[in-house]
């Protein structure tokens, strides 16, 4: 089996985030990129896959040359070797129509990304890319078994799972539950030294076009102060929630 | 021309996000100068959607269909699109919604943008504001794309009435192979879930182990809410991963988000900063939490919630 896992480059979870140039463009003064949190989930079932049943795990991110340290720690976690499309990534539609081409240049069955980057919150490259290959797709997918060329699939759907099968090939947009959190691998030090060393390919764009743009940002709006209630007066907390705020 | 509306219903019944997208969207064809046309799959009553604005609806009865498969659902939203012109079309943010949006999008070449939060604030060029990041920003969109696809977040247009005199037509698509099976659907039943709750009771750290959870159940009880937790909460086994709320958890969208001894990482506000109102119960007075909250009580969770639910408990014999 040949397992494409999608990497998408994003702020860590901790990043303050600013605008600059008149709030049309992100700032990345002082951020910490990493491997986005849902992406983690989907490279260690690759992983697992790779040890368990001899898989073939590949990394792919769509992007300038900063984003290659988060390849390389993939990398680190074990994949065999990554590609990178040398363009910048503007919108979800382009970013899956450059993965498609990979896809179709690898041959792979298997394709493993994230139900959402966690910077654009988009939640579209894994099904747009599983509808320009014709692939199977499932979203939101919370545990994944494969034997031969089939594959069972469980979803989160709201208030309970789903359980799917299909054949091979598959595009599946993971996220925790795929693995569980302590199962999620970090790199270590041998990882690291022999993430030197494996392929890391740079591969001209496509060039497809985004169809959608940000014309700007905006940050929320600074809040009130929040209005403490006294413990002993819990009354008065129902009488502002009814009154006040009408949620009750 | 007009605008389409993908409404779900579960077993028959619109909930109330299909009523918030036909609002919704019924605005967005009078931005337009268009009409507003509805799809509903096996509803029960698909002339409750006139109410908000629904003057056509496209009503789809066929037992195949009770299973809902995103790539068949996606086809028939193209083959509807296609027969009404849509210039736009927008569809709710459950579960299921997200799942076949992107694939609407490629069916139909067009641009795609979810967690759409206001109306378009211009048509031509077409730009919506959405959530980001998070919910620790916004971008203002453009789609470029003749078709639009949207999905509008939950709960951030609310219902808008507008009694129109409309019509339902049958609609009989084509049905696609898909290739996907679904072997089965287990669900928790008799609870009401995060995605469609409108008030939210959470608990952290702070509730000291999975045995002390009986006042946040109670509490959601008398409140007719979800049952939600952190993410340590749910790492440490007190609490199923499904309740885990947050970035890395499910995002939480509701009127009303009760957090108790929950300190208010940065990671947990991400994901639950878009509810309305929000009530903090924390020892701490210096918790982050109270900088996020409309409310709070400083205070000890194990006085303070069963004196809540006893006062809320009077307060609905009051009010009922
Ligand atoms: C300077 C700059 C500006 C940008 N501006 C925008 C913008 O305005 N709007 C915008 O939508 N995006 C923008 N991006 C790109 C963004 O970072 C994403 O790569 C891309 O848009 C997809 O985002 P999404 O949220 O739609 O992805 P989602 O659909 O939410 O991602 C789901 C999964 O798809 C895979 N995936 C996503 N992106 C990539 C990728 N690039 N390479 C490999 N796999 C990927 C991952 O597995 C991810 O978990 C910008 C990037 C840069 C560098
Ligand atoms: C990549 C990443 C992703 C993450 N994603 C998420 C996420 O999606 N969701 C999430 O929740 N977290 C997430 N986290 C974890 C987050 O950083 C915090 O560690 C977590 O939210 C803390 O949970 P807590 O508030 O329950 O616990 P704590 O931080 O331990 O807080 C417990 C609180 O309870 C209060 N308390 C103690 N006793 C009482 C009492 N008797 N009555 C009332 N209050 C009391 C304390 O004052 C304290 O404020 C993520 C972290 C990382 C690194």
């Amino acid at each position: 089996m040949k397992i494409l896992v999608c990497i998408s480059h994003v702020p860590d979870t901790t990043s303050k985030i600013n605008f600059t140039e008149n709030d049309s463009k992100f700032d990345s003064n002082g951020v910490q990129y990493v491997i986005n949190p849902y992406d983690e989930f989907a490279l260690t079932r690759a992983m697992w896959f790779k040890e368990k049943q001899g898989a073939s795990v590949t990394v792919v991110n769509v992007g300038n040359a900063s984003t290659e340290p988060t390849l390389r720690k993939a990398l680190a976690i074990g994949a065999d070797d990554a590609i990178r499309v040398n363009t910048e990534a503007t919108d979800g539609l382009s970013v899956a129509k450059e993965l498609a081409e990979v896809v179709k240049n690898g041959g792979y069955d298997l394709v493993l990304a994230g139900k959402e980057s966690i910077d654009y919150n988009g939640g579209m490259v894994p099904g747009m890319l599983a509808t320009l290959l014709d692939f199977n797709f499932v979203n939101a997918c919370i545990g994944l078994e494969v034997d031969g060329d089939k594959a069972t699939i469980a979803r989160e759907i709201d208030g309970g799972k789903e359980t799917l099968s299909c054949n091979l090939p598959l595009v599946i947009a993971g996220q925790k539950g795929m693995v569980e959190e302590k199962d999620l691998r970090i790199p270590n030090m041998r990882g690291i030294m022999m993430a030197r060393k494996k392929p890391l390919n740079v591969v001209a764009p496509v060039g497809a076009n985004a169809v959608t743009t940000t014309v700007s940002f905006e940050k929320p709006a600074a809040k009130a102060a929040c209005k403490l209630v006294d413990a002993e007066h819990v009354e008065e907390l129902i009488d502002l929630l009814h009154n006040e705020a009408k949620v009750i | 021309m007009s605008v389409l509306v993908y409404t779900e219903s579960s077993e028959g019944k619109f909930k109330k996000a299909a009523y918030e997208v036909t609002s919704y969207g019924k605005k967005v064809a009078e931005q337009l100068g268009t009409n507003l046309v509805v799809l509903a799959i096996n509803s029960d009553d698909p002339a409750a959607l006139y109410a908000y604005g629904a003057e056509k609806v496209l009503n789809i009865a066929n037992d195949s269909l009770n299973t809902f498969n995103a790539k068949v659902y996606a086809d028939i939203i193209k083959q509807a699109a296609e027969k009404e012109q849509a210039q736009v079309v927008i569809v709710e943010s459950s579960s299921n919604s997200l799942y076949l949006a992107p694939i609407v999008a490629v069916n139909l070449n067009a641009g795609y943008t979810n967690n759409v939060v206001t109306l378009p604030s211009s048509t031509a060029p077409f730009v919506v504001k959405r959530k980001a990041f998070s919910n620790k920003a916004f971008n203002n969109t453009e789609i470029h794309s003749d078709i639009k696809v949207l999905s509008l977040a939950k709960n951030s247009f609310g219902l808008v009435e507008n009694n129109v005199s409309g019509s339902t037509e049958d609609f009989s698509p084509l049905i696609i192979e898909s290739g996907l099976t679904s072997e089965s659907v287990e669900r928790t039943t008799g609870k009401v879930t995060i995605a469609d709750a409108d008030i939210v009771v959470s608990g952290g750290r702070g509730l000291k182990g999975p045995e002390n959870w009986g006042i946040v159940e109670e509490l959601a009880e008398v409140l007719g809410a979800a049952t939600a937790c952190s993410k340590p909460v749910s790492d440490l086994g007190w609490r199923p991963h499904s309740e885990h709320v947050g970035q890395t958890g499910k995002p939480v969208a509701s009127n009303l988000y009760i957090a108790i001894g929950i300190s208010g990482a940065i990671q947990h506000l991400a994901g639950v900063n878009s509810s309305k109102v929000k009530v903090v119960i924390n020892t701490d007075p210096e918790a982050p939490f109270f900088k996020a909250a409309d409310y709070g009580i400083v205070g000890d969770a194990f006085e303070v919630v069963p004196k809540l639910i006893e006062k809320l408990k009077e307060f609905k014999a009051n009010n009922s």
